[in-house]
């Protein structure tokens, strides 16, 4: 590994104006055939190679990016990390990845920045705090945190909060799950890259796919990209919101549709949000980065689109709702705003499986939560893509859930409104 | 925010329209047999074309009607609009022939 990092390291580094830092990752050019092929370097992907490589012992491996490292959704989110999902399904698949997390910068020897400060999620009315009481119990069960706040606990735990009674849509509580928080988005792809390159993984860049060859048979041979043709019968799709696109080239057509989600962050500010807190009802969710800026989810736009930004009103509504929770954010600036293409499923549940299409598989329909997944996505793909079949936590997520009617219907769970 | 002009009321802001999805799916009619896979992709199959994609739009705040528009979704341009039960026009549109004979179904 091209320099392990440890306090020696960093304090050496220190001393010498940082400028010994090696490359974190090798610039690899497409060889003519790979073992195993990943398309598109996002944490999703890259999460998958390095698990192909680890555990696996499959090292011969490609991901393929369009872009750069990072540059599509996993440096589009808000970072949010929770596992409180209502099903048994899917509370076992989010919770595989908060495993993972807690202990994801030793494993990567880099620091992802996991930070378990807890996910508040407020309650503005009866029905909403029934559906919390629900979620909570269900989380018991399964053996998921996840507990209900009164409305002055939630200020207590959150201080600028506003629980005045005053407000169009008052807090009546909340439910706060203490081992979410979030992470830094840009070192889970840079320290999954990293990682994974270092066990013998090509990672290339600017190497968009432009077509998917079959055999006779109808299984997959080849990736036709911009930089030449890779031979290869093992190729896992992690595409996010173009997994329609790539799939389309195998002639598989998805229950997806993508849609564009914005999120915006203020200008930065001295530590003043201790947490995550996330309305669905007003639509709002807003935590703090290690920077100070306040990074602001919005909603999704109406239509589909794959242009990665969207239209100012929806940001508004969503900054409208910040203002009214928290009136002393009212005179923050905001820095940026910008859009990310989310791929949707109709039971806003994954897809991580095996395809109509042998030797392809394909992990999506994360919709708009699908940075919280990055470990565990990247581990179950790896699993199914080394073994030909699912492991036992992404089994129900296949395609034919839609054919057979057992959807794993997570609309209430999955916050954002779309 | 787009700007889309309704057949019937001439441009208006987003704001006042519904967004319908995909356009020209027909559903089966009332005695035709279908199996469960073919079932699922009128259900949920979706073409979630990166291009020229045609949609369904309501003006929910004006006329209240439905209309049929082509937008290309690398831009969000939109290419045409059309009344429900007119074809879907060639122009700009990369559909198969097998939407344009299912043109018409709302």
């Amino acid at each position: 590994m091209s320099g392990r990092f440890s306090a020696w390291s960093l304090l050496r580094a220190g001393l010498t104006g940082q400028r010994s830092w090696p490359a974190q990752w090798r610039a690899a050019a497409p060889k003519a055939g790979y073992e195993a092929v990943i398309i598109g370097g996002g944490g999703h992907g890259l999460a998958a190679a390095y698990y192909l490589a680890r555990e696996h012992g499959i090292r011969d491996v490609a991901v393929l990016e369009k872009g750069w490292i990072g540059g599509g959704n996993t440096g589009r989110n808000t970072t949010i990390i929770r596992s409180n999902y209502l099903f048994a399904e899917s509370s076992a698949l989010y919770d595989h990845a908060v495993k993972l997390w807690e202990s994801l910068s030793q494993e990567l020897n880099y620091n992802v920045m996991y930070s378990p400060r807890g996910v508040l999620m407020l309650a503005h009315s009866v029905h909403d705090e029934q559906v919390f009481r629900r979620h909570i119990h269900a989380n018991f069960v399964n053996g998921v945190d996840n507990e209900w706040l009164s409305a002055a606990e939630a200020k207590a735990y959150c201080p600028p909060l506003n629980i005045s009674r005053d407000l169009r849509y008052p807090v009546l509580g909340g439910a706060l799950q203490r081992r979410g928080g979030t992470a830094r988005h840009d070192a889970v792809a840079w320290g999954y890259a990293r990682a994974a390159s270092a066990l013998g993984v090509d990672i290339i860049e600017n190497c968009e796919v432009t077509g998917l060859r079959l055999d006779g048979q109808g299984a997959v041979t080849a990736i036709e990209t911009g930089r030449g043709l890779i031979a290869c019968r093992r190729v896992g799709v992690s595409a996010a919101g173009h997994s329609s696109v790539v799939m389309n080239m195998a002639g598989v057509r998805l229950p997806l549709e993508s849609y564009p989600l914005q999120a915006l962050v203020s200008e930065p500010v001295k530590p003043v949000f201790p947490c995550v807190v996330m309305s669905n009802t007003i639509h709002a969710y807003i935590s703090q980065s290690d920077k100070g800026e306040l990074v602001i989810g919005a909603s999704t736009d109406a239509y589909t689109s794959y242009t990665q930004r969207g239209a100012l009103h929806v940001s508004l509504h969503t900054l409208e709702a910040i203002c009214e929770l928290f009136p002393a954010f009212r005179r923050l600036r905001m820095l940026r705003n910008w859009g990310g293409i989310v791929d949707v499923t109709p039971d806003r549940s994954p897809i991580i499986a095996k395809t109509p299409v042998p030797g392809l598989y394909v992990n999506c329909g994360w919709g708009t939560g699908g940075f919280k997944a990055t470990p565990g996505a990247g581990h179950l793909l790896a699993w199914t893509m080394a073994h030909d079949a699912p492991h036992r936590l992404n089994a129900p997520f296949t395609i034919e859930r839609f054919r057979d009617g057992t959807l794993i219907d997570e609309a209430a769970a999955a916050a954002v409104s779309h | 925010m787009l700007l889309i002009p309704c057949p019937e009321c001439g441009p208006r802001a987003e704001l006042e329209f519904s967004y319908g999805g995909e356009a020209h799916i027909a559903r089966p009619q009332p005695d035709a047999v279908l199996d469960a896979e073919q079932w699922a992709a009128y259900q949920y199959g979706r073409r979630n074309d990166r291009g020229p994609h045609a949609e369904r739009w309501r003006h929910a705040r004006g006329c209240g009607r439905f209309f049929n528009v082509i937008r290309d979704t690398t831009n969000d341009r939109i290419l045409a609009v059309y009344r429900i039960g007119e074809p879907r026009p060639r122009g700009g549109a990369a559909g198969s022939a097998a939407d344009g004979a299912a043109g018409g179904a709302p």
